[in-house]
This record gives C-alpha cells, sequence and structure tokens, in this order.
C-alpha cells in the first residue's frame, strides 16, 4: 500500500541513469521551486516556533473566558481542507482584500498559507509537556529573584525543548510538502512563488513524469530525514527523563 | 506584580493576534462574503448538479477509506504494541510516512505505479479495469494519506493500558477473537473512535493526491475539493465560497466531536 508506490516513484526517477536524475534533479525550475519551499518553510517554522510556544503557554497557564473555545480552533487547520484554508487566506489578504493588504502571489502568501495548515503542530506538542510542568517551579525561580525572561529561559525552555523540537520537525516536513493551500493564492510563477510541490504536479501535467518523479525524491528523502530526526529527538527526550 | 500582570496580558494578546490574523480573520471573511446577498444564492451555488455530485463523491470515497483504515489501524497497532516480528521497527517508521509526505508525491507515487507503463498498469489494462482517472485510484490515494491516524492514536492507548486482562482472558480459555471482542476492543474503543474522526476530516479535504490521479474531469471525477478549485479558475467566487463553507462547516462539525471526545493531553 505504501511501499509498492514509493518503490515505483524511486524507479521511474532513476530509470533513465543517475545522470538524468541529477540533470532533472538540477534544472533550474526545479532548484529555485526546491529553494523557495525550503527557504518558505523555514521561516514558518521559526515564526511558528515562537508564536506557538506562546499560544500554548496562554493557553496553559492563563485564565480568561472561552479558553475552551479558543483550545478547540487550534485544530481548525488539521480539520479543514487545504484548498479551503488557500481560499479564505486569498479573501482576506488578496486583491479583493476589504482590509487593503494584498499578498497574493508573493512570498509573503506562501508563508501565510504554511503559517496556517502548521499551525497546530507547535502548540499540540508544547501543550501537554507544560501541562505536566509544574507552576510551582516557575513561582519559585520567580520568587528567588529570577526575571520573567529568566525564568523561561532557565526554567521553563528547557523542559519544553524537545516538544518544541518535534513540532517544528513536523510543521517543517508539513510546510515542505503542502500543495492545496499555495494552489490558489501564490499564482505559482516559477523562479518566484512556485513551490516543488507545485512545481511537481506542473511537471505531471506536462506529462513529464521523470522530472516529476525526480523532483519528488528529493521530497521524500526530506519526509525521510525530518521523520528520523522526530525519532531521535523522542529517543533522547525519554533518556534524559530516565537519566 | 504589576509587570507580571502586564506580561501576562501582553502574551495573551500576541496569542489571540496571531490566531486571529492567521485563522479567525479570513474564515470569518469567507462566511460574510458567502452570505453578504442572503442565504439564497449559496443554495444555489451548492445544488447544481456538478457540485451535488463532487459531494457524493467525495462521500462515497470518505466512505470505503474510513472503514479500510479502521480495520488497517487497529490490527497494525496490535502488531507494533503486541507482536514481534522481523521488520517491525521499518511498519513503524513508514506508518509515519503519510504525515510527512507531500500530497502531491503520494499521488505521483500512485500515478507512477498504475499508470499503462506502471508495474501494474500493464495488467489492469488487460482486464480492462479502469484505475487512473477513476475512483479505484481516488480511494486508494485517500486510503494512502489518511492511513496513520488511527494506528497512532490506538498504539499509545494499547501500551498504556498492558496486556494483564488479555492474558487474564487467554488462561480463562478465551480465544483470540473472544479476547479482542471482549477485553481488548472495549478498552480501546475512545481512541478508535478518535482515529476515525481524524481520519474521516482527512479523507473529506484530500486534495493534493486526488488531484494528481483522479484526472479531474468535471461531473465524472471531480470531488468536493476539487470543485473548489475548478469553481475559482471558472472566475465563479460565489460558488468556491459555498462549497468552502459547506466543507468549512463539516470541519467544525468534526472539531466539535474532537473537543468532545480529546483523550487528555493528546497531541496530534
Amino acid at each position: 500500500m505504501v511501499g509498492l508506490p514509493i518503490a515505483a516513484l524511486v524507479f521511474e526517477a532513476t530509470s533513465e541513469g543517475s545522470r538524468s536524475f541529477w540533470d532533472a534533479v538540477s534544472s533550474p525550475e526545479a532548484v529555485s521551486a526546491l529553494k523557495i519551499t525550503l527557504g518558505t518553510s523555514f521561516a514558518v517554522t521559526l515564526l511558528n516556533g515562537v508564536l506557538g510556544t506562546i499560544t500554548a503557554w496562554v493557553l496553559v497557564r492563563d485564565d480568561f473566558r472561552g479558553k475552551s473555545v479558543v483550545n478547540a480552533i487550534i485544530d481548525l487547520p488539521f480539520a479543514l481542507p487545504t484548498i479551503v484554508a488557500g481560499l479564505t487566506l486569498l479573501a482576506l489578504y488578496g486583491p479583493t482584500s476589504p482590509i487593503g493588504i494584498n499578498v497574493a502571489f508573493t512570498k509573503a502568501s506562501i508563508v501565510l498559507a504554511m503559517m496556517f495548515v502548521t499551525l497546530p503542530f507547535v502548540v499540540r506538542t508544547v501543550q501537554p509537556v507544560l501541562e505536566e510542568l509544574d507552576p510551582e517551579i516557575e513561582q519559585a525561580a520567580h520568587s528567588l529573584g529570577a526575571s520573567n525572561f529568566k525564568t523561561f529561559r532557565r526554567v521553563i525552555f528547557p523542559a519544553l525543548l524537545p516538544g518544541i523540537l518535534s513540532g517544528l520537525a513536523l510543521a517543517f516536513a508539513k510546510a515542505v510538502g503542502e500543495f492545496g493551500s499555495l494552489v490558489i493564492i501564490t499564482g505559482n510563477i516559477p523562479f518566484d512563488t512556485e513551490v516543488s510541490a507545485v512545481y511537481i504536479y506542473g511537471r505531471i501535467e506536462s506529462g513529464d513524469s521523470t522530472a516529476a518523479a525526480a523532483a519528488a525524491v528529493v521530497l521524500l528523502a526530506i519526509s525521510f530525514g525530518t521523520l528520523l530526526s522526530i525519532g531521535v529527538i523522542r529517543t533522547f527526550a525519554t533518556r534524559h527523563d530516565r537519566g | 506584580m504589576a509587570r507580571r500582570l502586564l506580561s501576562r496580558l501582553g502574551l495573551r494578546f500576541v496569542a489571540f493576534g496571531y490566531l486571529t490574523i492567521i485563522l479567525v480573520g479570513p474564515l470569518a471573511i469567507v462566511f460574510w462574503r458567502t452570505f453578504e446577498d442572503g442565504f439564497a444564492p449559496a443554495w444555489d451555488a451548492l445544488t447544481t448538479p456538478e457540485t451535488i455530485h463532487a459531494f457524493k463523491l467525495t462521500l462515497i470515497i470518505t466512505a470505503i477509506a474510513v472503514p479500510v483504515n479502521t480495520v488497517f489501524g487497529i490490527v497494525a497497532a496490535l502488531a507494533i504494541v503486541r507482536k514481534r516480528f522481523p521488520g517491525k521497527g521499518v511498519l513503524n517508521a513508514f506508518i509515519d510516512l503519510p504525515l510527512a509526505l507531500s500530497p502531491v508525491v503520494v499521488g505521483l507515487a500512485l500515478f507512477l505505479l498504475y499508470g499503462r507503463e506502471g508495474w501494474l498498469g500493464g495488467w489492469l489494462d488487460q482486464h480492462d479495469i479502469q484505475f487512473l482517472f477513476a475512483l479505484p485510484s481516488m480511494v486508494v490515494a485517500t486510503i494512502f494519506v489518511s492511513l496513520p491516524f488511527v494506528a497512532r492514536e490506538v498504539v499509545p492507548t494499547l501500551q498504556e493500558i498492558g496486556d494483564e486482562q488479555e492474558q487474564a482472558a487467554r488462561t480463562l480459555g478465551a480465544n483470540g477473537l473472544q479476547t479482542f471482542w471482549r477485553i481488548t476492543l472495549p478498552s480501546i474503543r475512545w481512541a478508535v473512535i478518535y482515529g476515525v474522526i481524524l481520519t474521516t476530516a482527512r479523507c473529506l479535504g484530500e486534495y493534493g493526491a486526488v488531484a494528481v490521479v483522479s484526472g479531474r474531469l468535471q461531473g465524472q471525477t471531480e470531488t468536493a475539493t476539487l470543485r473548489v478549485q475548478e469553481r475559482y479558475d471558472a472566475f465563479d467566487l460565489a460558488g468556491a465560497y459555498a462549497i468552502s463553507i459547506a466543507l468549512a462547516l463539516l470541519a467544525i462539525l468534526v472539531l466539535v466531536a474532537m473537543t468532545v471526545i480529546r483523550p487528555r493531553g493528546k497531541t496530534i
């Protein structure tokens, strides 16, 4: 179910020898698409890392009316079809924007769409760790004279780090492969706003499945690498617990 | 004390701002735009024959993919937690792959496998089975992308409950099937239900993989999500918005179900 199609993909990419595989991978449009993908995914991952951690903290430690609704909303990007996500972002940040902000067909739109679809990952991996962390430790740090920032850096952050990192890795993997939310809002301009997944789709449409497969193998390798690093983070985190 | 209150409010402001800019704002605008001229135009856009067909197709695919993945998820979770066999590590890693892989890559892999020159395509062609650009390939693509959810929910629950009760059942003379129905399934049922909800959401919303294998033939292989894109490309924004709202309402329904039965401290 999973193995055979992937084997077929790798076979197609390399069927005409490693030279043509390399040519397809290093074609200017493919390289540009990959650079844009990795650059925006990286930016999105960092932004979500900071904002997602803050959101998780607010959801666990802060108290306000309607908290359970806000908590439920976090999962919305997960339940909402990606194409709908793209369309809704375009409605607010596109040419017909009622607030006069138009980022459609720019790199900012890629970042926006990727942030939308990866929003739950960091929040939902940090939240349970923070829930288990005793607030008394923070209070102790405060009463010993630590500032807010110092408490965060020396007490909270180290405990959250494995959660943040594996959340970031998941978000990164999702951002790199994102397609549905990007096709509408980015305009898919080669060398400007065309990401790898969209490039692959374009190659398939024009019948060039070898080039599509070659670019797909690169994305596959990135996905594998990310999964592997999540595994390593988990192993490290649990060893830390036992030690 | 005042400074701590200030920083608390500041953080709250940042979190709310983040959620509003990314999530709530865009959705609110689409709701407003859809119903700006009343309910009737949205309803008309939703009830065109092509759109009804698209929703039907989405529901058919979901109705096939969810049970398949539920059974597979439970079996895979049992195998991962309870059994020892060669290649277990590989199975464990492979199960998460659909989560990290681009849907377009999934679609392409299936396209190459079942295409005319693919390993299985020739056989299908000889037996006159229309696989690509038809329902079967769309079902398989949807199953692929929503594969891990049930297993990922059931595995931790199985690990937590341990196998003492199962062993007790065995020593009291229950066979494997009886043990599963009477002991194992009742104790993992919430995890299974939660996994089924996640799987359903993923199936209803699938776009990239289905876009590649379906050939997007209007009125034939066009699902609800593909229809959104088609309406948008045809400059029928009202139509695209109406279908989006219908899908968003389904998503909100899923969200409510998730909130009601979310296992404690559960991550995605």
